[in-house]
């Protein structure tokens, strides 16, 4: 039988960037979890991962999935120094406002709150976008994650200038440069695989 | 430059001893999975339907989209070691002359983002540059500009255009990872090209 796109059923749609919890519906079949082979779910490195729907789809190229997931964890949690975790956060949170993944923006923006404790920062990046004025240090890290979000890349000497003015060091601004560069891979897989579900706030315009 | 050197690190010029290799090793498994990754997508040991040629020749579309030189030079090699004809290279680089944008362009479903939308080219590959592709790659390039230059434009039904096209389910999730994975990897490179003053 040949292969059949998903049409996900009503649901509720956000329809602002939020910090709110949402669901990711999946327009492509994603493995069934009691049918894949050992690689497959080996490939999740997370075992909880077996609950998203996102996750088994990607697991349908395991190897790639795989590097994929050990990429973003080296990037975002690695603790030996550099830029501090909430500012990873926030370089993802603002590349994906940019490339308009609702879904990213929402659990980054969430983790860009909890680790810096600056709620109204973040959520002034989610409600006036990249060009809100969120002080020198952050608006330099979100300058330097939207010039190298554009395509062509417009990121130049500029950014990493006003970047080590701010107090980053170099291995701080190389992790600008994968924070952003890896969300320019996440928010495509989330935005062209599926779609962001819920919350329900957000159908009340209250986001 | 296909063999086993790490490929960031190739196409950024990092020597080793260099400032930019101290800074890459204290990310080890970002180095060492980025490469990985290169390696599941371009030297894949179960290749499945997606066949080497059109790995590389989508690679070689993207790299020309971000307007990268170097990059699309080291996947057009990869593309011609592939033993694809020179025909297909021609009309690889065509189309990504053709295609050329600027994003992130796109829409936002109706509401209070709408007035975000940015309105920017939909790209069509054109009759000549098809018969040369082939429908499934000419397919494939209509899908990877939607993901490099407006993303958030992507559907359903363009999904639905890659399996009426050949495009299996899995192979439209290598597929995206091999667009993914490029628009990481090209910004990798220009930022360490950058900060390393090159």
């Amino acid at each position: 039988m040949p292969d059949t796109i998903l049409i996900p059923p009503d649901h509720a749609a956000p329809r602002a960037f939020t910090r709110a919890q949402l669901e990711w519906l999946p327009w492509l079949e994603p493995l069934a979890a009691e049918a894949m082979t050992e690689r497959q779910v080996a490939s999740l490195v997370d075992a909880a991962r077996m609950k998203s729907p996102y996750f088994r789809l990607l697991a349908r190229d395991p190897d790639a999935l795989e590097a994929r997931t050990r990429t973003d964890k080296d990037i975002f949690y690695n603790p030996d120094a550099g830029l501090p975790r909430a500012e990873r956060e926030l370089a993802a949170a603002a590349t994906s406002r940019f490339n308009g993944c609702v879904y990213c923006a929402s659990v980054h923006s969430r983790h860009a709150a909890t680790y810096s404790r600056r709620e109204a920062d973040v959520q002034r990046l989610l409600d006036e976008g990249v060009t809100a004025d969120l002080g020198e240090r952050w608006s330099a890290i979100v300058a330097a994650s939207v010039a190298l979000t554009t395509t062509p890349i417009t990121f130049g000497s500029e950014h990493v200038d006003r970047l080590r003015r701010t107090g980053l060091d170099d291995l701080a601004i190389a992790d600008v440069i994968h924070a952003a560069a890896f969300f320019n891979w996440a928010n495509r897989l989330m935005l062209s695989l599926g779609e962001p579900a819920g919350p329900a706030e957000a159908e009340r315009g209250k986001s | 430059m296909r063999g086993t050197a790490d490929v960031i690190d190739a196409l950024v010029g990092i020597a080793p001893g260099s400032p930019l290799d101290a800074i890459r090793a204290r990310r080890p498994e970002a180095r060492s999975q980025a490469q990985a990754t290169y390696h599941a997508l371009f030297a894949p040991e179960a290749p499945g339907a997606v066949s080497g040629q059109e790995r590389f020749a989508i690679a070689r579309f993207v790299a020309g989209l971000h307007g990268d030189a170097a990059v699309a030079a080291f996947y057009a090699e990869g593309l011609a070691a592939s033993a694809a004809p020179a025909a297909l290279g021609e009309a690889v680089d065509a189309a990504s002359a053709d295609a050329a944008a600027q994003g992130p362009y796109g829409h936002y479903p109706a509401g209070p983002l709408s007035r975000e939308n940015v309105i920017g080219p939909t790209y069509r590959v054109d009759a000549k540059t098809r018969a040369a592709l082939g429908l499934r790659l000419a397919a494939a390039f209509e899908h990877a500009h939607v993901l490099v230059f407006h993303p958030r434009d992507a559907t359903p039904d363009a999904l639905k255009a890659l399996l009426d096209a050949g495009w299996t389910t899995t192979d439209v999730v290598t597929l995206s990872q091999i667009v993914a994975f490029l628009s990481f990897q090209i910004r990798v490179v220009a930022g360490l090209s950058t900060l390393s003053g090159r």
